[in-house]
């Protein structure tokens, strides 16, 4: 892995903190890129003042998909690897009450991720090297009650990572697929979890450190999810129709 | 959720908030009729717990600036000591003083105004502070100092987060010429040697004395003496000069599950005191150590509180007066050994003068002891408090899980006046914990 630069995308998340952090500790410039992105100056200060390596600012919109050519022709350099931590969890029961609530997560989850990754894509190609990462979620395995409308958009993410790594195998870019089950971060806060199935945010940003290295397609973060997606995958509609998980 | 301090005891089921941001902080503040500040939650007791709201600070854990002319750090509360060696000492910079464990927060180590094996020569943690911003009750933050808002800041170091949320500071560093100490070892074979030793050699920077709590008679408070100073690189082997702060990585062992309660007693403490002991002898005399052996020797050992077991571990933490030290010690000694209990880890450190509105030190001799929560161990500790009250001395908040407000009130009689100044500042209402509850504070 060389020291290129990275550029996480969605950079306030708790998972993109601990992803910088790990990258700028192993010498990699880093740009952070948010919505309104200035309010980022204390993490930039933090991670060059421990890190030492330059960290540049980037307001991005997700949403605002005609701007996303211009947004990586306006990057110091292109990145030489680019992770998407963006999506909208939403909340499942209004987006029921109200079906126009499930857009945004859709948008934000699926479109407008799947959109700036196309434009790098196309530049990493181009290049004929990097690394594409899509943090997607075990959600989007299989549509359930309980939270489909941000599943199915997930689902929607994984396949377009799918498309991307079977489209540049060969091209000297790597695509991976990062799949977290329980993360402790801000957006799952008010939820009671069970703790051996859930990771720190920092063992996201592990998992990504060591899928670069080795070369791997689809992680899953904790392992163990791996196991419990499988089993999930195996049952039959008629059986998983009935389930309340 | 379940929330407990160092010790696991005692344990309380309590409301956990998270903030990200000072606006996201200022919302809970309002919004909550009490509520107190965590950090690590390496306090042994319920310093750090609130029931209806605690507030975990240690996603502000950003360092803001440092200027090298003056070693001084500005960084959010929920940084750790830790975070700190870990950036400034390849730098050649060293916390002033430093606690036991290196993964207290900033916000901690102000709160708790902790000290270390320095004290009698620097002082405790007030000693790097230059200044303090704090959220009040009204959601409004202060930068207070020694010259603006001087009583905050007096009241917030030491305070255990109850004059408000400390988000921010700046502290000193001091400059280092590496990562090693020279260490030296000196046995000594009783009490009143300990503290001849202590007198003897007061030039040392950091010093510190295992006891053995449970040897009898002529052996009673037999101690292993630890002094340290920070190797110049002149002082380094050719082999550690050219590199001298790269120290080595220590494998870090866990505890992984509850060991039984009865592990450690008598028979298991006194055959581990004897082989220390011993070792201490064997190794008599000056070698070099690496910083993190000498400092955070315990922190080698993840999750070492559950060797007590599952129902925890009490400290016992006094000082007293440099009069009553020799007297005040033997008859604690003396109580120990007559119960039957057996303490672990028992710690002595000398002491120097101490400002502030609360903090735990003062002039003389601190002795910490660990033992394991149980009935006998508890019983032991009030008839402790009561020879520590007669000895003049006093105790230090951050270890206390069981204190009655009684014996905080007859052992600080700065407590009250503590509690009055909270009062006065509208502070008492919204910044309580489990254990400001317990004292009356």
């Amino acid at each position: 892995m060389t020291l290129g630069p990275i550029l996480i995308l969605g950079a306030r998340s708790d998972i993109a903190r601990a992803i910088a952090r790990r990258f700028a500790a192993l010498g990699h410039p880093i740009q952070l890129a948010a919505r309104g992105v200035a309010d980022l100056d204390a993490d930039k200060t933090d991670l060059e003042l421990r890190f030492g390596v330059p960290v540049s600012l980037h307001d991005f919109d997700v949403l605002d998909v005609a701007a996303h050519e211009p947004f990586v022709s306006g990057l110091p350099d292109l990145p030489q690897i680019a992770v998407c931590a963006i999506a909208l969890m939403g909340d499942q029961s209004q987006s029921i009450a109200d079906p126009t609530k499930a857009i945004p997560v859709i948008r934000s989850t699926f479109e407008g991720p799947a959109s700036i990754l196309a434009v790098l894509a196309n530049r990493f190609e181009a290049r004929g090297s990097g690394t594409l990462v899509g943090i997607s979620s075990v959600a989007g395995v299989r549509g359930r009650a309980s939270n489909y409308v941000y599943g199915a958009a997930k689902a929607g993410f994984s396949a377009f990572l799918s498309g991307l790594r079977n489209r540049l195998a060969g091209t000297g870019v790597q695509v991976v697929t990062v799949l977290p089950g329980y993360v402790a971060t801000r957006a799952t806060q008010g939820l009671d979890l069970p703790a051996a199935l859930t990771a720190r945010p920092d063992e996201v940003a592990v998992a990504i450190l060591r899928a670069i290295r080795k070369g791997q397609d689809v992680v899953y973060v904790r392992p163990v999810w791996r196991l419990i997606m499988a089993v999930i995958r195996l049952l039959p509609e008629p059986v998983f129709k009935r389930t309340r998980l | 959720m379940i929330l407990s301090g160092w010790g696991r005891f005692p344990r309380h089921d309590a409301r956990l908030f998270t903030p990200r941001g000072d606006v996201a902080l200022r919302d809970l503040v309002l919004s909550k009729d009490s509520l107190i500040a965590r950090g690590a939650g390496l306090a042994y007791g319920d310093s750090a717990i609130n029931p209806a709201a605690t507030v975990d600070m240690r996603q502000f854990d950003r360092m803001l600036a440092f200027d090298p002319q003056q070693g001084q750090l500005v960084a959010e509360a929920g940084v750790t000591l830790g975070d700190v060696i870990a950036t400034f000492l390849p730098r050649g910079w060293f916390p002033k003083v430093t606690p036991g464990t290196k993964c207290v927060t900033l916000g901690g180590a102000i709160a708790a105004d902790v000290h270390g094996k320095n004290h009698h020569i620097t002082g405790s943690f007030r000693s790097c502070v230059d200044w303090i911003d704090v959220m009040l009750p009204d959601g409004e933050i202060t930068r207070c100092d020694r010259s603006h808002d001087p009583d905050l800041f007096d009241h917030t170091l030491g305070g255990m987060g109850l004059t408000g949320v400390i988000l921010r500071a700046a502290i000193r560093l001091m400059p280092v010429e590496s990562g090693w100490i020279q260490q030296e070892t000196i046995t000594c074979a009783d009490l009143a040697t300990t503290f001849a030793v202590f007198a003897d050699r007061a030039d040392a920077d950091y010093s510190v004395a295992w006891v053995d709590c449970l040897s009898r008679g002529t052996a009673t408070g037999r101690s292993v003496v630890l002094l340290g100073q920070h190797a110049r690189r002149g002082d380094l082997p050719a082999s550690l000069a050219a590199r001298p702060f790269d120290t080595p990585q220590r494998r870090r062992r866990s505890v992984r599950f509850d060991l039984p309660s009865w592990t450690l007693n008598r028979a298991s403490v006194g055959l581990f005191n004897a082989l220390y002991f011993r070792r201490g002898q064997q190794s008599a005399g000056i070698s070099l150590v690496d910083w993190d052996r000498f400092f955070y020797p315990l922190d080698a050992l993840e999750g070492w509180n559950r060797i007590y077991g599952r129902n925890g571990l009490v400290q016992f933490q006094c000082v007293l007066p440099p009069e009553q030290a020799m007297s005040g010690l033997t008859t604690l000694l003396a109580a120990i050994a007559q119960s039957g209990e057996a303490p672990f880890l028992s710690v002595l450190k000398r002491m120097g003068g101490q400002q502030g509105a609360l903090s735990f030190p003062m002039d003389g001799y601190t002795l910490a002891m660990d033992f394991a929560a149980r009935a006998g161990t508890l019983a032991l500790l009030d008839r402790l408090d009561r020879i520590v009250q007669d000895h003049g001395g006093r105790f230090y908040l951050a270890k206390d899980a069981r204190m009655s407000p009684a014996v905080l009130a007859a052992t600080d009689a700065r407590a009250a006046a503590f509690c009055a100044w909270r009062d006065a500042r509208g502070m008492r209402g919204k910044f309580r914990s489990a254990q400001s509850e317990r004292l009356n504070l």
